[in-house]
């Protein structure tokens, strides 16, 4: 297909069309961070930045301490979930059962359940253990909820990897431990590394079991958004400040890791 | 709980090899599916059994076996049909339009021009953005008909403003929940598309194919799988959207908005009524499987392997 | 190193020590300006009482009222203090899970405090909650407006006046409406006012029998002039307005009227916060066949949950916030204006408040004439002005709010919202055993 310049320079200009439209929304809440309250309540882009909403939402509420408890309970139940999901996903792909199947798509459909039905009984099971307000009660509801998705999809990513690799392993005399670590790995790093930066942003932007199971000590960025939302009083420039600085570390950990998410998100042509 | 026949199993060669798994291996399985297990069966006993007892947390003198009492509550409850009518549509419309626009954006994307990287990473911002506040936003800075963006243009340019919210309720929360998955679909398609090989396509050019040709046949069938990992990771969020709903319309106008996850917070939850909770939560589930057994049904060519 | 491990050594274990003692108390409350103040000056509070620690939970109200009673519900222990209102207050006390607020000190002077709120806090006649702020709702309105087109407002009008006002005043070429009123389906939401509404045009929610009575003619003309009101003069995207959106608004200059909560008038007259501070009056809520019920009555108090482990260390903060001393505190750091408004009568006897608050009149009188013992214009079996007081009433007060929106948005006609909300009360009220 040969292209001409001028379709290739309207293309270019289609793409950035399209790029500039789905992000004008973030684009005018990025904006609205640098205004005050009053400004906040027009749209007008003429106006004198300031970063007074910002040092309110700094005073009032402690912003690194949200910030930790978001990663903690991200990472932690992203790490916990692969520790649970690959070795499952390992044996789905390599060694299938007549089972395997019904497993993966039951454990679908049980992440299918509304968390609104579940939360009375999900609160008395956490007070029981005395988990509740705790960084490692939410680790362990996030891994969990987390769950099927990690499976499914390392899953998937296994059964790229050609049997033949593997059986020219083992008959190298490769134990299983070398398997895994020598030959299975690097092939699916990427994939897996995209997963888990799909799993942590799920985790980061999780706010109803986040809002639900914590109160003052392990309180994660969505509670601290959810204090800026209110029925009673302007906010829009604290909130667009507060969503920013919820929204920025992971955006940073989005742009670093792109050319791994680029690549490890590849179907099919692991060359 | 699986009512789908199977479809094929994505067995790769590795099983012709007869390597009976070894106790390690099945060691190595046993501690995940054992906690899957457990997670799944112990949440889900308890709404079972909160589902046939009465049991209401302000009114705790009200106990006893309910027998179905629940559940008919539920579904008699004439917002019941429309939840899952609403559901249904709104699953449906937002994977139809986040597929089919991720697909085209991805086929757009997959050339180089300037500053592309940066463009990328624009369009899969708004997945980022947690989904409360991406409602908002749209809510009071986009949609809203006084002195919202989308007021203030039309309004420019001398059309009446749309009240989004009144007069296409269902349809603004399907934009925006489209708004947050597009970057998603987008990501997967893209990325697949990468892989498609250069010798394909100059095979397909040798053959004469024009670009459209070529991306009905070759394209898309390449992005098959893709679209299929799509389509089912989508669709379980989508079933319990909440927050966008409960932030901009809370359900209504009358019950235009509801979905099934925001009649089981209404009915259930803010009366802080655990029986009609776990109800709903069981009938949503019902409804999952339904769906996923269609969906099965539809996406099992996809899911064969090579 | 060892000049510097003694010091070290002692201020280890003294503030291990202080650490041991310190009781930490967590407070969970809902974020309007208010409570950012008490926030701040909090640490006023910390300072005279080192062995405090305070830990805040800052939440929407919705989420936090879930959050609170599902805690409160289950005997959780997240909560040393909570902050709740005249709806669940009652409620949570009839359960037992409140510590009564006995023993108060008399300097704290509890009968300073409106009998209407202590009344609203209670149960079985022991006060079970200290109020934080109170308000009631009025009517507020662009003076600058009304002189323009030669319209004067009494302290007391009609809903008929209203009606006339919004057609004189609505100017859709200059962007300015006649009226806004809140539309956002939710039974604090929308609800807390339609119910004043109803109230006033004679319509009760239930009979002394239990039966719903939504269906009757008096919620037929309320809920007629509602949405025909709004259509000819209020704002498009009504059905998405709550408080915050109507308070924008109002204070962007949009709308000529606005009936909502007395806590909206702060707001407006900060010239930071609002571009009408100099143009906004304030008049009592319209009334229409009878005012019983026109306005609302709501406080925001603070409560300590049975379940807590710090309540001695729990009620000494609740003490702090709602008393004389904090008020002044207030006025000192961010002016008169500011201190929470309708909660004691020495407040409003206070001339420097009374010439920073020009809408501290307007609040009293309806502070003390709102009345959720007799919120009608017949008795009724339940307590409330613009809420029920039942447990049930969340959900079913929720589903009659999204009616509401529904014929304001044109999607049912009146009677068909009405017909669904009596169904809709009556299923909830037999289900709870209330109706026989």
């Amino acid at each position: 297909m040969e292209e001409t310049k001028l379709s290739k320079w309207l293309f270019g200009i289609l793409a950035w069309l399209v790029a500039i439209i789905i992000f004008f929304p973030i684009f005018i809440m990025m904006i609205t961070a640098f205004k005050n309250e009053r400004e906040a309540q027009s749209l007008s882009l003429i106006f004198l930045p300031t970063l007074e909403s910002f040092f309110e939402v700094f005073a009032r509420s402690n912003y690194l301490k949200y910030v930790w408890n978001s990663m903690l309970a991200s990472i932690g139940s992203t790490l916990l979930c692969f520790l649970l999901a690959i070795p499952a996903a390992y044996r789905m792909a390599f060694y299938p059962t007549k089972k395997t199947q019904s497993t993966l798509v039951w454990m679908l459909s049980t992440k299918m359940m509304p968390a609104v039905g579940v939360l009375i009984p999900i609160y008395i099971l956490a007070q029981t253990f005395g988990v509740l307000d705790n960084i490692v009660g939410l680790i362990i509801i996030y891994a969990l909820i987390n769950l099927p998705i990690a499976v499914w999809m390392s899953y998937t990513y296994f059964c790229e990897i050609p049997g033949a690799i593997l059986e020219a392993a083992r008959i190298d005399g490769a134990t299983i431990w070398g398997e895994l670590w020598h030959v299975l790995r690097p092939m699916t790093v990427p994939g897996l590394a995209s997963t888990a930066l799909l799993l942590i942003i799920l985790s980061w932007n999780e706010a109803f079991w986040s809002l639900n199971l914590t109160s003052v000590n392990a309180a994660p960025l969505p509670v601290f958004i959810a204090s800026y939302s209110s029925p009673e009083g302007l906010f829009w420039a604290k909130l667009s400040a507060a969503s920013f600085l919820a929204v920025a570390p992971i955006m940073v950990l989005g742009w670093m890791t792109q050319k791994q998410l680029v690549r490890g998100l590849t179907f099919g042509a692991v060359k | 709980m699986s009512t789908a026949p199977p479809p094929a199993a994505t067995v790769p060669a590795a099983a012709e090899v007869e390597a009976k798994p070894s106790p390690v291996l099945a060691l190595l399985q046993l501690p995940s599916v054992a906690v899957l297990f457990l997670w799944m069966i112990v949440p889900l006993a308890m709404t079972i059994y909160f589902s046939f007892v009465r049991k209401n947390l302000l009114n705790p003198e009200l106990t006893g076996f309910a027998g179905l009492e629940n559940y008919r509550f539920l579904w008699e409850d004439p917002a019941f049909w429309p939840a899952i009518v609403n559901s249904i549509i709104l699953i449906a419309a937002v994977l139809i339009i986040t597929v089919v626009l991720g697909t085209l954006f991805a086929v757009l994307f997959d050339r180089d021009f300037f500053g592309k990287n940066i463009a990328t990473l624009l369009v899969i911002a708004p997945f980022f953005v947690m989904p409360t506040v991406s409602a908002l936003i749209w809510k009071n800075m986009m949609m809203h008909p006084v002195y919202g963006l989308l007021a203030v243009v039309t309004t420019k340019l001398g059309l009446p403003a749309i009240d989004w919210f009144s007069t296409h309720p269902l349809l603004s929360i399907i934009i925006i929940v489209s708004w947050e998955w597009l970057p998603f679909a987008f990501l997967i398609l893209f990325t697949s598309i990468k892989s498609l090989d250069q010798e394909q396509k100059e095979a397909a050019a040798v053959d004469g194919a024009n670009p459209v040709q070529f991306f009905f046949y070759v394209t898309l069938s390449h992005l098959s799988r893709a679209i299929g990992v799509v389509v089912m990771i989508e669709t379980i969020f989508l079933l319990s959207i909440f927050a966008e709903i409960y932030t901009t319309t809370s359900g209504g106008p009358g019950t235009a908005t509801t979905n099934l996850a925001f009649l089981v917070y209404a009915l259930g939850l803010q009366q802080f009524d655990a029986g009609i909770a776990s109800a709903g939560g069981i009938l949503a589930v019902v409804l999952a499987n339904i769906v996923a057994f269609f969906m099965v049904r539809l996406m099992a060519k996809n899911l064969q392997t090579r | 190193m060892k000049r510097v491990l003694a010091p070290l050594a002692v201020l280890l274990v003294t503030s291990l020590s202080l650490m041991a003692q310190q009781k930490t108390v967590n407070i969970v409350t809902v974020n309007n300006p208010d409570m950012i103040t008490l926030k701040k000056l909090a640490s006023k509070f910390e300072a005279d009482n080192p062995d405090i620690k305070l830990n805040w939970l800052v939440l929407e109200e919705n989420i936090m009222r879930q959050r609170i009673t599902t805690d409160v519900s289950t005997g959780g222990g997240q909560f040393d203090v909570i902050f709740i209102g005249l709806y669940e207050a009652p409620i949570f006390a009839k359960r037992g899970w409140l510590t009564e607020m006995a023993n108060l000190p008399a300097e704290y002077d509890i009968e300073d405090v409106f009998k209407s709120l202590r009344d609203g806090l209670s149960y079985e006649g022991k006060l079970y909650a200290l109020p934080f702020n109170g308000e009631s709702s009025m009517l507020m309105y662009r003076k600058d407006l009304f002189e323009a087109k030669g319209l004067t407002v009494p302290e007391q009008a009609t809903y008929a006046d209203v009606k006339k006002w919004a057609e004189a005043l609505n100017d859709k070429a200059k962007g300015v409406y006649g009226i806004t009123l809140r539309g956002k389906p939710g039974w604090g939401e929308n609800m807390a006012y339609v119910s004043t509404l109803v109230n006033t045009f004679g319509g009760t929610w239930f009979d002394m029998e239990w039966k719903a009575t939504i269906d009757s003619p008096e919620w037929k003309s309320a809920i007629t002039y509602y949405v025909d009101l709004m259509k000819a003069y209020g704002p498009p995207g009504a059905t998405s307005n709550g408080f915050n959106e109507n308070l924008t608004i109002f204070a962007t200059g949009k709308a000529a009227m606005w009936i909502d909560a007395t806590s909206g008038a702060g707001p407006l007259f900060d010239p930071k916060e609002s571009q009408v501070s100099d143009k906004v009056a304030f008049a009592n809520a319209p009334i229409e066949k009878t005012p019983n019920g026109s306005h609302w009555l709501w406080s925001w108090a603070f409560a300590i949950p049975k379940s807590s482990k710090a309540a001695e260390e729990a009620k000494k903060f609740a003490l702090w916030a709602t008393s004389k001393e904090y008020a002044k505190m207030v006025a000192d750091e961010t002016g008169w204006a500011t201190v929470p408004p309708g909660t004691r009568k020495s407040l409003y006897e206070n001339e420097e408040y009374l010439k920073a608050a020009p809408f501290a009149k307007v609040t009293l009188q309806a502070m003390q004439t709102a009345d959720p013992t007799n919120p009608a214009i017949r008795p009724v079996p339940y307590t409330g002005v613009q809420f029920v007081g039942i447990p049930e009433f969340q959900s079913f007060g929720t589903v009659v709010g999204q009616n509401v929106a529904g014929a304001l948005a044109g999607k049912m006609t009146v009677e068909q919202a009405l017909k669904a909300s009596q169904a809709a009360a009556n299923k909830a009220v037999k289900q709870a055993g209330l109706q026989k």
